[in-house]
């Protein structure tokens, strides 16, 4: 499965520097959390890896070619990407999939959100009233009906309760056993335990693997 | 009806009383209120100069035209001063004052309103470029508002694949509609909440008072015109230009006022 590489990568934010020449390999598997402290630079780093930004200097590549010579809308329908806060657009939540996926028939949008564990009559409700769980889950499935190789999460469950937050982690991590790859920021230690399959820490300019964590899933794998 | 320049110099007893305003309620505006009071006076005496020149018997009306084309130059730079954290503000404004111009005067003088003279051509331009000015700054200001505002939704769908254009579309309707609420309102409100301009102005020339109607309820229509035409072009500028050729959504900051 494709995977990216980080070639001497520099990213500034403002007047801070994110990245100073990191190289790194994020493999097209499992799940790759993003760590580092508060105001790190991880949304910026995520961020790159779907051309959402562009890097400073240096390259980053997507399955073996680098994201300047991809097509930016080809490759955000290869790489998908779930943002911090739910981002509900005007109308149903038909209308919202139908955003994703203008083609897609009433039975497809069903499928997805069957996917995401969200009842499928919901199709016809407006966005606004969902919950911020349920909300969050629309817009995994929205992403998920263009169906991408790799999702992007930037904390998704920040703005969520514990009881919804444990759901879409464990939505995620379906979709992960049926081949899905994810790289997902963090913001919570405890749930980096419980998904992640690798951490690799934003740290002195650098994106680097850390054995340090004691990972449910790289002993159970 | 004429107006001596004793007149004039009496007239600018209001302009104290403005000054005398800001003075009893410590305001700090005097100064500004006597600079552009005189500003106006000195800038409206070199336009009557001009156009006394450019009206008089046996001139070109190509003349014209050069004083039209120096007006939209100004009016552009003058657009962007005005809004100056708006990107590319200036090539957007000067295409849409030359639409704007290039529709209004079409109609005007292509259908036979009024004659092409002089006379005609350059308050009406005038008009044209003022009001459209208006209408850039205020529509640019509204999408830098909206895109700042809406940033998280455009990037969302733009991470769903679609083209920046596409991504913006839903947005510039709600800009569109925004930006031309006030000239409709203006419209509407117009002969019942206040006499415009024009129609004064003609009045007060003796010009008999339904001529003076019609002509303002064509200036109206101008300005209505023009107000859409130059809102419509900003605002497809303005989002080519708020787009990287790969898609990706520029920094923008709120708009200053």
């Amino acid at each position: 499965m494709p995977g990216f590489a980080l070639r001497g990568v520099v990213l500034r934010h403002g007047d801070a520097t994110v990245l100073d020449g990191a190289d790194a390999e994020l493999p097209g598997e499992g799940v790759t959390v993003l760590w580092g402290p508060s105001g790190a630079g991880k949304t910026s780093t995520l961020r790159l890896l779907n051309r959402l930004d562009v890097p400073d200097g240096g390259s980053v590549a997507y399955d073996g070619t680098d994201l300047a010579d991809l097509d930016p809308r080809a490759l955000r329908r290869r790489v998908g990407m779930v943002f911090q806060r739910p981002t509900p657009f005007a109308g149903t939540v038909a209308d919202n999939l139908a955003v994703a996926s203008p083609d897609a028939d009433r039975t497809t949008m069903q499928q997805a959100l069957e996917r995401v564990s969200l009842a499928t009559d919901l199709l016809d409700r407006d966005a606004d009233t969902l919950s911020g769980g349920e909300l969050q889950r629309m817009c995994l499935a929205r992403t998920l009906i263009t169906a991408p190789e790799t999702l992007l999460l930037d904390e998704p469950t920040s703005a969520l309760d514990a009881e919804p937050a444990q759901e879409f982690e464990r939505t995620v991590l379906d979709l992960v056993g049926g081949g899905l790859t994810v790289v997902w920021v963090g913001h919570d230690a405890e749930q980096v335990r419980r998904v992640a399959d690798r951490v690799l820490e934003l740290r002195d300019g650098g994106l680097v693997e850390s054995r340090e964590w004691e990972l449910a899933r790289r002993s159970s794998s | 009806m004429t107006i001596s320049w004793t007149g004039l110099a009496v007239s600018l007893v209001l302009v104290v009383v403005a000054a005398g305003i800001s003075l009893a309620w410590r305001l700090g505006l005097e100064r500004s209120i006597v600079w552009a009071a005189a500003r106006a006076l000195v800038q409206l005496l070199i336009v009557g100069g001009i156009l006394v020149l450019l009206l008089a018997p046996g001139v070109s009306l190509w003349w014209s035209w050069l004083w039209v084309a120096a007006m939209l130059a100004y009016a552009a730079y003058t657009a962007r001063q005005r809004a100056p954290s708006i990107p590319g503000l200036l090539p957007v404004a000067g295409l849409a004052f030359l639409a704007a111009g290039a529709v209004c005067l079409l109609v005007l003088f292509g259908l036979g309103v009024f004659p092409l003279t002089s006379r005609t051509l350059v308050p009406m331009a005038g008009l044209i470029v003022g009001n459209a000015m208006t209408s850039t700054v205020l529509a640019g200001r509204r999408l830098q508002e909206e895109f700042a505002d809406k940033r998280g939704e455009i990037e969302a769908r733009l991470a769903l694949g679609q083209s920046g254009r596409d991504a913006a579309r839903p947005y510039l309707r709600g800009v569109l509609r925004s930006a031309l609420s006030p000239q409709i309102e203006t419209t509407k409100a117009t002969g019942l909440v206040f006499l415009p301009g024009a129609m004064t102005g003609l009045i007060l020339a003796g010009v008999p008072p339904v001529q003076a109607v019609l002509v303002q309820a064509v200036v109206m229509f101008l300005v209505l015109a023009a107000a859409a035409t130059t809102t419509s072009v900003v605002a497809l500028g303005l989002v080519r230009r708020l787009f990287t050729p790969d898609d990706r959504l520029l920094a923008l900051s709120r708009a200053r006022t």
